[in-house]
C-alpha cells in the first residue's frame, strides 16, 4: 500500500516521517536544504526537453500534448473485449493497454488441459490470428497505439499485431505496439514466466532488433519497475531494478553489434503511482534524469532522443484496497495527480473495483473520467513541471537520486540483474519487504484508511463482472476451425522452420510473423520453444 | 513438545502472483509452523504429490485468478480418489463473499481473502487441526 511510516509523540504530533525508501522528512525545507545537498540548477533541472530531463522530455509539457490514457482492458473472447475496446475510444479514451487471459501469458492454447478455468478469465484468450482479427476489428490502428500486456510469448503476440495490422491494410511502418515484452520482472515479481533466463531475454534482443529496422513506430520493451513494487520493494528499488533490468536487454542487443541510438529509443517504462504523493513525484522526476545519465555516460548514447525515459506511470493496484471500495475512487485521483505532477506521458489507473473483479464498465469509465477532470478541470496543462525549485521536491529529488544509484549499484557488484534473479537476490529481497510492510499494517503503525483505521460503517457491495462459461466454448470452436480450415502441412513446415531458426540463433521474429500468417497457435509456436529452449526453474528463497 | 504443524503453501494454476502467498509463509513459519512452499504454477498433481511426500498436516492454497472454484473442486476430488482428504485444505486470496457457501460445501475448510490478520489465520489453523 506505500505509506509512509509516522511517529508521534502524545499530542499527536508528528516527530518523524519515513518515507518507504527510507528518507526522513523533515518539518521544514529551506534554501539551505538546496544548498546541503550539493543541488545545482543548471546541472541537476535545465529546462524542460533539454538534458537532463529532470523536468520533462518535452518543452513544453502537457500544453503541447496531453496525456494518452490507456485502461487495461480485455476479458472473454475477442469479441467481447473488441467491443469494451471501442467503448473506451467512445469515451475519449486514446490509447489501448490489451489484457490477456493467463492461459496465453503462458503461451497454452484455449483447449490445452492446463488452460481449464482459466479461459478469457483474466484477459481475453488468444489462439490464432482470428483472433486479433475480431479483437482489432474497426479500430484505427494508425492512430491508437496498442499496448500488449504480455512478456514470456510477447514475440508471438508482437508477430500476431503485425500480421493482422497488414491483413487490416496498415502500413507496419504506420503502427504502433508496445508489447510489455519484460521478462525479468515476470521472474521477480509477476509469474507469467515459461524459458529460462537467458533465452527468454535472447527473445526480447529478437523482438528489439526486429523492430528497429521493421516496426519503427513500435516500442519493443515497456520495463516494468511497476509489478516489482506491486511485489513489496520500494519506490527506489522500482527505478534502480528497472533500470538495471533494461540494461541488460540493452547489452543483449548491444551483443549483436547495433548501435545504442539505433534502439534504444523504443524503450518504455511502466512505474507505479501509490504511496506517498511527493516521493512519487521526486522517483519520476528523478528517473528521468539517472535514465539519461544511464544512456550517457554507461552507452555513450549520442542521439537526445536516446535519453528520454517515456512511460507509462499509472496503476498503483497494490495501493487499492478491498475495504470499503469506494474509497479507491478517490485514491486513484491523487494517484493520477502524481502521475501527472510527475509528468507521465501515458497512464492507466487500476479501477476502484480490481479487488473484487475485472472492472466493470462503469468502473472502467470512472478512471477516464479520473484523467480527464484532471486535464481539463482541474489545471494540470496550465504549465510544465510546476513542482520544480520546491526547496522541498527539489531536495527529495536529489536523495531519491542518490539511493537509486546505491540501490542499483548492489545490482552491478552481483554481477548484473541475470545473475541477480538467477540467484533469487532480487525475489528475496522483495519477499522480506513485502512481509515486513504487511506487519506493519497489521499492527498499525502504516495507516490505510477502511483498513486498519477509521473501519466502522457498512460493507459495500460491488458489482462482479460475471465470467461467461458459454465464452470458453466459444473460444475453444473458434480454435478447432481454425485448425481445420488452414493449410496444416504449411503449418507444420514453417513451426519447423521456426524451430530451426531457434536452434541456430537467428531472429526469430520473421519465422513468427510467418507462422501467425498461417494461422499457427499461440501453444504451437510456444512448444517448438520449449522443445528448444527448455522451462524456467525458480530459485527457492525460503 | 508439541508436533510443529507442517503446511504446503501452494500456487495452484496459471496466476503467478505470489506476494500473497510468501508473505503468509513468513507469517505462518513465525507462528511457529513448518512451511514449505511450492513455488509457481502447479497442477493439482504435483500440489497433492507434494502434500504427501512432505507429509503436511494442510495445503494452504493462494488463488487471485478468480479460478477458485474449479480449482478447488479439481483438487478436493483428486485427494478423494487418491484417499489422502483427512489433509486439511484451506485458501487465500481474492474470493468474493458469494463464493465462501460453495467453497465450504466443496470441503475447503477455511477460507481467508486478502487482509485476513496473520493471527487470525495461525490462530484459526492452530485450533481447527486439534479439533478435527
Amino acid at each position: 500500500m506505500g505509506v509512509a511510516r509516522y511517529i508521534k509523540n502524545e499530542k499527536d504530533e508528528i516527530q518523524e516521517v519515513i518515507l518507504q525508501s527510507g528518507i526522513h522528512l523533515k518539518p521544514l525545507y529551506t534554501k539551505k536544504d538546496l544548498e546541503e545537498i550539493g543541488f545545482d540548477p543548471e546541472k541537476d533541472l535545465a529546462l524542460p526537453g533539454e538534458y537532463p530531463f529532470t523536468r520533462g522530455i518535452h518543452p513544453l509539457g502537457y500544453r503541447s500534448r496531453e496525456w494518452t490514457t490507456r485502461q487495461y482492458t480485455g476479458f472473454g473472447t475477442p469479441k467481447e473485449t473488441n467491443e469494451r475496446f471501442k467503448l473506451m475510444i467512445s469515451h475519449g479514451q486514446t490509447g489501448l493497454n490489451v489484457a490477456f487471459d493467463l492461459p496465453t501469458q503462458m503461451g497454452l492454447d484455449s483447449d490445452d488441459p492446463l488452460a481449464e478455468g482459466e479461459v478469457g478469465r483474466v484477459g481475453m484468450a488468444v489462439d490464432s490470428l482470428r483472433d486479433f482479427e475480431v479483437a482489432f476489428q474497426g479500430i484505427p490502428l494508425d492512430r491508437i497505439g496498442a499496448g500488449l500486456t504480455i512478456n514470456a510469448v510477447a514475440s508471438i503476440m508482437l508477430a500476431m499485431f503485425q500480421a493482422t495490422a497488414e491483413k487490416f491494410g496498415f502500413k507496419k511502418e504506420r503502427v504502433s505496439a508496445t508489447p510489455q515484452n519484460d521478462i525479468l520482472k515476470e521472474m521477480i515479481g509477476r509469474g507469467a514466466w515459461i524459458f529460462p533466463v537467458k533465452p527468454a531475454v535472447r527473445l526480447i534482443g529478437d523482438t528489439i532488433e526486429y523492430s528497429m529496422k521493421e516496426l519503427p513506430r513500435t516500442n519493443p520493451v515497456s520495463v516494468c519497475g511497476y509489478h516489482i513494487r506491486e511485489s513489496g520493494c520500494s519506490p527506489v528499488q522500482e527505478i534502480a531494478y528497472a533500470f538495471q533490468i533494461a540494461n541488460t536487454y540493452i547489452e543483449e542487443v548491444l551483443r549483436r553489434g547495433h548501435n545504442i541510438d539505433d534502439f534504444v529509443r523504443g524503450f518504455t517504462f511502466n512505474l507505479n503511482v501509490f504511496g506517498n504523493l511527493w516521493e512519487q513525484v521526486a522517483k519520476f522526476r528523478a528517473a528521468r534524469k539517472l535514465w539519461a545519465i544511464n544512456l550517457k555516460e554507461r552507452y555513450g548514447a549520442k542521439d537526445n532522443r536516446s535519453l528520454l525515459l517515456r512511460g507509462i506511470f499509472g496503476g498503483g493496484g497494490y495501493g487499492m484496497t478491498k475495504a470499503q471500495p469506494e474509497n479507491n475512487i478517490i485514491r486513484g485521483a491523487y494517484y493520477a495527480l502524481a502521475a501527472a505532477l510527475g509528468g507521465a506521458q501515458t497512464t492507466a489507473l487500476c479501477s476502484f473495483d480490481e479487488a473484487y473483479t475485472i472492472p466493470t464498465p462503469r468502473a472502467a469509465l470512472l478512471s477516464l473520467r479520473t484523467f480527464q477532470i484532471l486535464m481539463e478541470e482541474i489545471g494540470l496543462r496550465d504549465t510544465v513541471d510546476p513542482l520544480a525549485g520546491s526547496y522541498f521536491i527539489e531536495t527529495l529529488t536529489k536523495q531519491m537520486e542518490q539511493k537509486i544509484v546505491e540501490e542499483m549499484k548492489k545490482i552491478d557488484n552481483l554481477g548484473g540483474m541475470i545473475k541477480a534473479v538467477e540467484s533469487g537476490y532480487v525475489q528475496k529481497e522483495v519477499a522480506r519487504q513485502a512481509y515486513e510492510f504487511e506487519k506493519g499494517v497489521q499492527k498499525g503503525e502504516l495507516i490505510k484508511v477502511g483498513v486498519n483505521k477509521y473501519t466502522e460503517g457498512e460493507e459495500m457491495e460491488v458489482e462482479l463482472h460475471e465470467y461467461r462459461q458459454e465464452s470458453v466454448e466459444e473460444q475453444i470452436q473458434r480454435l478447432q476451425e481454425v485448425k481445420r480450415e488452414r493449410d496444416n502441412r504449411k503449418v507444420v513446415q514453417l513451426l519447423k522452420d521456426l524451430e530451426s531458426a531457434a536452434r541456430a540463433e537467428k531472429n526469430i521474429m520473421p519465422y513468427l510473423l510467418e507462422c501467425c500468417k498461417a494461422y499457427a497457435t499461440v501453444g504451437e509456436m510456444t512448444k517448438v520453444f520449449k522443445e528448444v529452449f527448455g522451462e524456467f526453474k525458480e530459485p527457492s528463497i525460503f | 513438545m508439541e508436533k510443529k504443524i507442517r503446511i504446503l503453501v501452494a500456487k495452484p494454476g496459471l496466476d503467478g502472483h505470489d506476494r500473497g502467498a510468501k508473505v503468509v509463509a513468513q507469517a505462518l513459519r513465525d507462528g511457529g509452523m513448518e512451511v514449505i512452499y511450492t513455488g509457481l504454477h502447479q497442477t493439482i498433481d504435483q500440489i497433492i504429490h507434494a502434500a504427501i511426500q512432505e507429509d503436511v498436516d494442510v495445503i494452504g492454497l493462494s488463488i487471485m485468478s478468480g479460478a477458485h472454484l474449479p480449482i478447488c473442486e479439481k483438487l478436493k476430488n483428486e485427494m478423494k480418489k487418491r484417499k489422502v482428504d483427512d489433509i486439511m485444505v484451506i485458501v487465500g486470496g481474492v474470493i468474493p463473499k458469494r463464493d465462501i457457501p460453495k467453497l465450504r460445501q466443496i470441503g475447503i475448510e477455511g477460507i481467508f481473502p486478502g487482509g485476513t490478520p496473520f493471527d487470525e489465520s495461525i490462530r484459526w489453523i492452530k485450533e481447527h487441526i486439534k479439533t478435527r
